[in-house]
């Protein structure tokens, strides 16, 4: 039970679908023969909650499902802990599918390997934030001076020191939110799920609780299934996004991916407005080094974004960067009107087709 | 035309027949199982007889202490404790000590049954519609059958005494301690509880740790009904034999003492206000954990 479990599970889950309505496992096969979420609900008065979901969540990364509201996103995510039971399909976690198991077995599930941030905290209004945080232990019934050991170490790593005693009433929504992680971290699951955890933050607070998840991150290693509706959020935090809409995974890929090829219009409208340079790796610009070229006095590591690049050139007052790979051996070479050109165009991938990409 | 102006109603002979045949078949299960149930409520009996022994026969300097104590501790507030004890000076000063001590006994078991035998009900209603809707009408009967009838069948059964006015009280205040109960835990945030849920409570941790207590200022609000409630049926209870404060106010009913009455209305009411505002207050407390502070 203690023995962490690092970045151990990924979550496969297979042909999902959810219908709503007292025959639901019946209109799996109406579905599935094609017929929409409207025909569904005028003639059969069942509502298409989700359609054939099939997505491969990596292990140890962070699995950002987007879409707008009454897309399924919150229906999806509650299948992974089974708060919401599927009409039929498969989530596979490890070697185990949640579908499969029983009242008991399923506590257990949740109690060790799955914990939750909600979009509205959901504390427990008469606990100090101590007793919240050593909730998920308390329930697995730890000793006592374990919970307490636990919940302060990550009341402290949240940046709650000195606030454990008080109320979640005398707390501000970012805090808050601050003590829903440490209620989620504190259960040392691999596995974490946040629904729509920092949409009801200010914009300011919500980069900042972002800033404080990507630096848990690093270190924690943990399978985290992020729930968004705000794109940005989205490519900040996701290793691999899924967009969600009407119940269906329209694209799913990394952040670059759905911005550089958005697969239809609805998506290549959602990212019209992005920052482009936070999102494009250098590599997928760069151009391959050229034998005769000269020496470049500036690199940029693989992964890095082209904002990265263009601000590495600017301060050196460089017209070109070299690409490195993890070794340090220059792969590629990118120029500051090919950063740019990148930046602002959104026909990128397309419109240096002489130039050789790098991988 | 004779059915449009009198009500076509069952022939005198069957009626008569059919509450006949109640009646005895009422007192038939009344010799029957009388004695038995009396059996059964024996343990209420030594719980009312010890406790009213302990209300009138501790010093009363102890009693005033201990239920001024019990208010500070409920309140935390110094004008309740304040008024309590002048008011209980004041009923003591006019001799009225012993019966209110009576009353107060009463009340407290009363209570202690309602809340015993109340919240089990009243979680068991919020689990299940299907309890729900069956307890529902009972609990409507309860609260609007006048009080004399159901005194009826309880005197038949049990005799005169404390424990058939300790039945009538109860069934006339348990109603809103079910009621609320029921309701506080329905009312229970979905968001908490879907929480508790996610990380994977039995229900007895999700009822322990998470309805019961986010219910419980509800369940408060409903043990001060239920207070409230039984000093009202107390002086109903007096007609089979319940003491207290119940009893000389049925006298002066009876004999028109008019200050008689009013002085031990009066004292009812004292204590009634001590009851409704330390009760209150507790309630006030429990809560205040749970109004949003910051936006």
């Amino acid at each position: 039970m203690g023995n962490k479990k690092i970045g151990g599970f990924g979550i496969e889950i297979k042909k999902l679908y959810k219908i709503f309505g007292p025959n639901g496992a019946d209109c799996v096969k109406l579905v599935e023969q094609g017929v929409t979420k409207t025909e569904l609900n005028a003639k059969h008065g069942h509502v298409l909650g989700l359609r054939d979901i099939n997505i491969s969540m990596p292990a140890g990364g962070i699995q950002v499902i987007m879409g707008l509201s009454g897309s399924g996103k919150s229906t999806l995510i509650r299948h992974i802990n089974r708060l919401i039971d599927p009409t039929s399909g498969e989530v596979v976690i490890g070697d185990e599918d949640v579908v499969k198991m029983d009242a008991v077995q399923l506590r257990e599930f949740r109690r060790h390997q799955t914990a939750m941030v909600f979009q509205k905290f959901a504390l427990l209004p008469h606990r100090t934030v101590l007793e919240n945080t050593l909730y998920g232990l308390e329930i697995q019934g730890a000793p006592r001076n374990r919970q307490v050991d636990r919940a302060m170490r990550w009341i402290e790593r949240v940046g709650l020191k000195g606030f454990e005693s008080k109320y979640p009433n005398q707390l501000s929504g970012g805090m808050q939110q601050r003590v829903g992680l440490a209620r989620a971290l504190a259960n040392d699951a691999p596995i974490l799920l946040m629904d729509e955890a920092f949409s009801a933050l200010d914009p300011l607070i919500r980069v900042d609780m972002q800033t404080v998840l990507l630096a848990l991150q690093k270190e924690i290693k943990k399978t985290i299934v992020f729930i968004t509706h705000d794109l940005d959020e989205a490519l900040r935090l996701g290793d691999r996004i899924a967009i969600l809409r009407d119940g269906e995974v329209v694209q799913q890929g990394t952040g670059q991916d759905i911005v550089m090829n958005p697969a239809d219009d609805y998506i290549a409208n959602f990212v019209r407005e992005v920052n482009r340079s936070r999102v494009i790796n250098v590599e997928t610009v760069a151009t391959a080094l050229n034998a005769s070229a000269r020496e470049l006095k500036i690199s940029v590591p693989a992964g890095a974004k082209l904002e990265e690049a263009a601000r590495a050139m600017t301060l050196a007052g460089e017209n070109e960067i070299a690409v490195v790979d993890a070794a340090g051996q220059a792969i590629g070479v990118l120029t500051l009107p090919q950063a740019v050109d990148a930046m602002v165009n959104s026909q990128v991938a397309c419109s240096t087709p002489n130039a050789k990409k790098v991988a | 035309m004779d059915w449009l102006f009198s009500f076509p109603h069952m022939d005198d002979a069957s009626l008569r027949d059919l509450k006949k045949a109640i009646d005895e078949g009422f007192r038939g299960f009344t010799r029957a199982y009388g004695d038995g149930l009396e059996a059964i409520f024996e343990p209420l009996q030594h719980f009312l007889i010890w406790s009213e022994r302990f209300m009138t026969q501790t010093p009363w300097p102890i009693i005033l202490l201990l239920i001024a104590a019990v208010a500070w501790f409920a309140s935390r507030n110094w004008k309740i404790v304040a008024g309590t004890v002048v008011t209980l000076l004041l009923i003591g000063y006019f001799d009225m000590w012993d019966d209110t001590m009576k009353t107060v006994s009463m009340i407290f078991v009363c209570t202690v049954l309602s809340i015993v035998v109340g919240i089990p009900i009243g979680i068991a209603m919020s689990r299940s519609d299907r309890v729900q809707n069956i307890v529902n009408p009972v609990l409507d009967v309860m609260q609007t059958m006048p009080s004399f009838v159901y005194l009826i069948p309880v005197v038949m059964l049990l005799g005169i005494g404390k424990v058939p006015g300790l039945i009538a009280v109860v069934i006339y205040a348990i109603p809103p301690m079910i009621r609320l109960t029921n309701l506080g835990i329905r009312l229970v945030d979905k968001d908490v509880l879907e929480a508790a849920d996610a990380f994977g409570s039995s229900n007895w941790q999700k009822l322990k740790n998470v309805q019961m207590p986010l219910a419980l200022p509800t369940i408060m609000a409903g043990t001060n009904q239920t207070i409230m409630m039984a000093l009202a049926m107390v002086v109903i209870a007096s007609m089979i034999g319940v003491q207290g404060l119940g009893q000389p106010v049925l006298k002066a009913i009876s004999n028109q003492y008019f200050t008689l009455g009013i002085f031990n209305g009066l004292a009812i009411v004292g204590i009634a206000i001590i009851f409704d505002r330390v009760s209150q207050a507790f309630g006030a407390r429990l809560q205040k954990h749970r109004e949003v502070v910051h936006g």
